[in-house]
């Protein structure tokens, strides 16, 4: 029984941790790429799963189509927010760049908020909602398809990056921007591109949440706990991201269950941070970050 | 993003509190209507701008950690809901006087400000920012759960102030004791900035390591900074909890933080006049969304369970249109409005 418990939580864990790891997967792509730390990610999460819903249960698209319509209406928004917000900052102090993504996220936030209202509401799910046995444990059948749908995702994106052309001169222009220009490489496209491929992740993560959770304006709040994985792993790497991600979603959702009797309700809430906590008095530049060497 | 002052002719110019005999009447003048205030104005006004006041005091705290010293923090909320509860928990359990539970509400804030100082020796830029996040959200959570001493969500009432037998229980005489202290904060800080450890501090923010090669404990400065803006912002939650006489979890959240930081971007990093105009702006800005959205409510009812969506949204614009447009804040705006009347009427 112990082990079942225990086989349970580890795949919610995974789960959760797999969405975690996709906004993980878009904080750290914009941040190498244009050294620019969106802390409107989660909102831009949220957003995809309300355009999402809007399409499939208003307009009664299938849910593919929907999924897919909306993919493209936020690859949209992404690109002009990043032209029109977010371009001019690039350079700019770290906490000038932090503010405008906080603002950013505020509208996005109270956008939404005043187009769908506060209530909370149900993105139907085309996965069957009886779960499914493994090893004598009950699994809900859409955390496994976010499971596997992450890990599909992420040897795309590992493909992506390792052989297109987009994806070496993403790399390059985070490396070192100036030298990108100097090779051709139309850098202002690249930076809108990491935004257009960043909103994508987040939608995707956005329409996994909503589909074992449900929707609501502050569901951002959810999403901002892909910054601990994010600086668990290091900043700049992505790896990093995904490992971050899948050991918070885990440690939190065992922390929730075992924990509990000790530490009261709702320690998983806050597992993330303090993991967070304990990895920055260590390893002050994540697990796998590029420590900097800095002179004067 | 600091704004230099103006051109100055020697030393003792530059170490100056009050640039010019012009300054230090129109300070003489902007205390005597501050006074006359509550006598003019409304129970609602003079509440809103006891509001300010604490913002005012908090937003200074601030401005000293992360406009002067650069280190940025998304915590600040924290700290004052660590002062607010200290003084709740001290006033309503233990009977503690107004005027014992605010300065220990100050000194509690400031030992957890030591606490969050020392990771962010070895921390920089973003992993400062997340590390003050997660010390924000595991406060508000222990506010929120730690039931048999914050009494979660139902929240700790507090009886009035008391100040040597003289009861302050109406806004109006509360007031006196904001501005008192709002005052105080503002000509605190603006002498610390003018001394040597406030630029030392600036040195640190602009950089560090230079700073440090040029004799500056960088240890010792950067935890100064944490204590005293700290130990303000504990003060200024203090007041908010003596002020509201009821406090709860929500006041002191995360999107708080952020308002914090909103008050010193808009009004001007690292300047005194800076911060107290940000903390107004960022105060009376709401009351303006109110004033506008509330007949809109009215008139659309399905709008009204959705019209907070609008001051969310407004905040977030504002935010974004200083940093794009004015990056030196509202203080940006008074400086140039003052080089142009400068030589007036002579165009150079």
């Amino acid at each position: 029984m112990g082990f079942q418990i225990f086989f349970q939580l580890t795949i919610t864990g995974l789960a959760w941790g797999s969405v975690y790891a996709c906004i993980a997967l878009g904080f750290v792509l914009i941040f190498k790429s244009t050294d620019i730390f969106n802390f409107a990610q989660p909102e831009l999460m949220m957003l995809g799963a309300y355009m999402a819903f809007t399409l499939i249960t208003m307009l009664r698209l299938p849910f593919v189509l929907g999924f897919f319509l909306a993919l493209i209406l936020m690859a949209l928004i992404a690109a002009v927010v990043e032209m029109m917000v977010i371009r001019p900052m690039v350079g700019e102090p770290v906490l000038a760049v932090i503010m405008v993504t906080l603002g950013l996220a505020n509208v996005l936030r109270g956008m939404t908020g005043l187009i769908w209202g506060y209530e909370e509401l149900q993105l139907p799910t085309p996965f069957p909602s009886d779960p499914i046995m493994l090893f004598g444990a009950a699994i809900n059948q859409a955390e496994i398809y976010t499971i596997l749908a992450t890990a599909v995702l992420l040897v795309i994106f590992f493909l992506f990056f390792k052989y297109s052309q987009a994806g070496i001169s993403m790399r390059a222009a985070a490396e070192d921007t100036k030298t990108a220009f100097l090779m051709g490489i139309n850098v202002k496209r690249v930076f809108t591109g990491s935004w257009v491929i960043a909103s994508l992740v987040a939608t995707i993560a956005g329409v996994f949440l909503a589909s074992f959770t449900f929707l609501e304006p502050i569901m951002g709040h959810t999403g901002l706990k892909a910054l601990p994985a994010i600086i668990l792993g290091g900043l700049d790497s992505i790896h990093g991201a995904v490992i971050g991600g899948l050991i918070i979603g885990v440690a939190e959702n065992l922390a929730g269950f075992y924990l509990e009797d000790y530490l009261g309700s709702g320690i998983n809430e806050i597992t993330a941070y303090v993991i967070v906590l304990i990895v920055m008095m260590i390893r002050p530049y994540g697990l796998f970050g590029t420590k900097e060497i800095e002179r004067v | 993003m600091a704004v230099t002052r103006f051109c100055t002719r020697s030393y003792r110019q530059d170490l100056r509190v009050f640039p010019s005999p012009a300054a230090k009447i129109l300070l003489v003048l902007g205390g005597l209507f501050l006074l006359c205030l509550p006598f003019m104005a409304g129970r609602y006004v003079v509440f809103v701008l006891c509001v300010c006041g604490v913002s005012v005091i908090g937003a200074l705290g601030l401005n000293i950690l992360t406009g002067y010293t650069g280190l940025i923090s998304l915590g600040h909320a924290a700290f004052m809901g660590i002062g607010a509860y200290t003084a709740a928990v001290g006033a309503a359990k233990a009977g503690l006087p107004f005027l014992a539970a605010l300065p220990l509400a100050g000194i509690v804030a400031a030992a957890a400000g030591a606490v969050v100082g020392v990771p962010t020796l070895r921390l920089k830029g973003l992993y400062l920012v997340v590390t003050t996040l997660a010390f924000q959200f595991i406060v508000e959570h222990v506010i929120y759960h730690w039931e048999s001493l914050t009494q979660s969500d139902r929240g700790i009432s507090l009886p009035p102030a008391e100040i040597f037998g003289l009861k302050l229980d109406t806004y109006e005489s509360f007031y006196y004791v904001i501005v008192i202290l709002a005052v105080a904060t503002a000509l605190f800080t603006k002498n610390l900035a003018m001394s040597r450890t406030g630029r030392a501090l600036v040195a640190v923010r602009d950089r560090d390591i230079a700073a440090e090669i040029i004799g500056i404990h960088l240890a010792k400065y950067k935890i100064l900074a944490f204590v005293v803006s700290s130990f303000i912002a504990g003060v200024a939650g203090a007041l908010y909890a003596y002020l509201l006489g009821l406090i709860g979890p929500d006041h002191f959240t995360f999107n708080q933080s952020v308002l914090y930081i909103a008050m010193i971007i808009v009004g001007g990093m690292g300047t005194v006049l800076g911060s107290i105009i940000g903390a107004l702006f960022m105060v009376l800005l709401p009351e303006v969304i109110n004033a506008v959205s509330g007949p809109l409510a009215s008139a659309y009812p399905i709008l009204a369970p959705r019209i907070g969506g609008i001051s969310v949204t407004v905040y977030g614009l504002v935010i974004i249109l200083f940093l794009l447009l004015e990056p030196n804040g509202l203080f940006g705006i008074w400086i140039r409005i003052k080089r142009y009347w400068k030589p007036w009427p002579f165009t150079y």
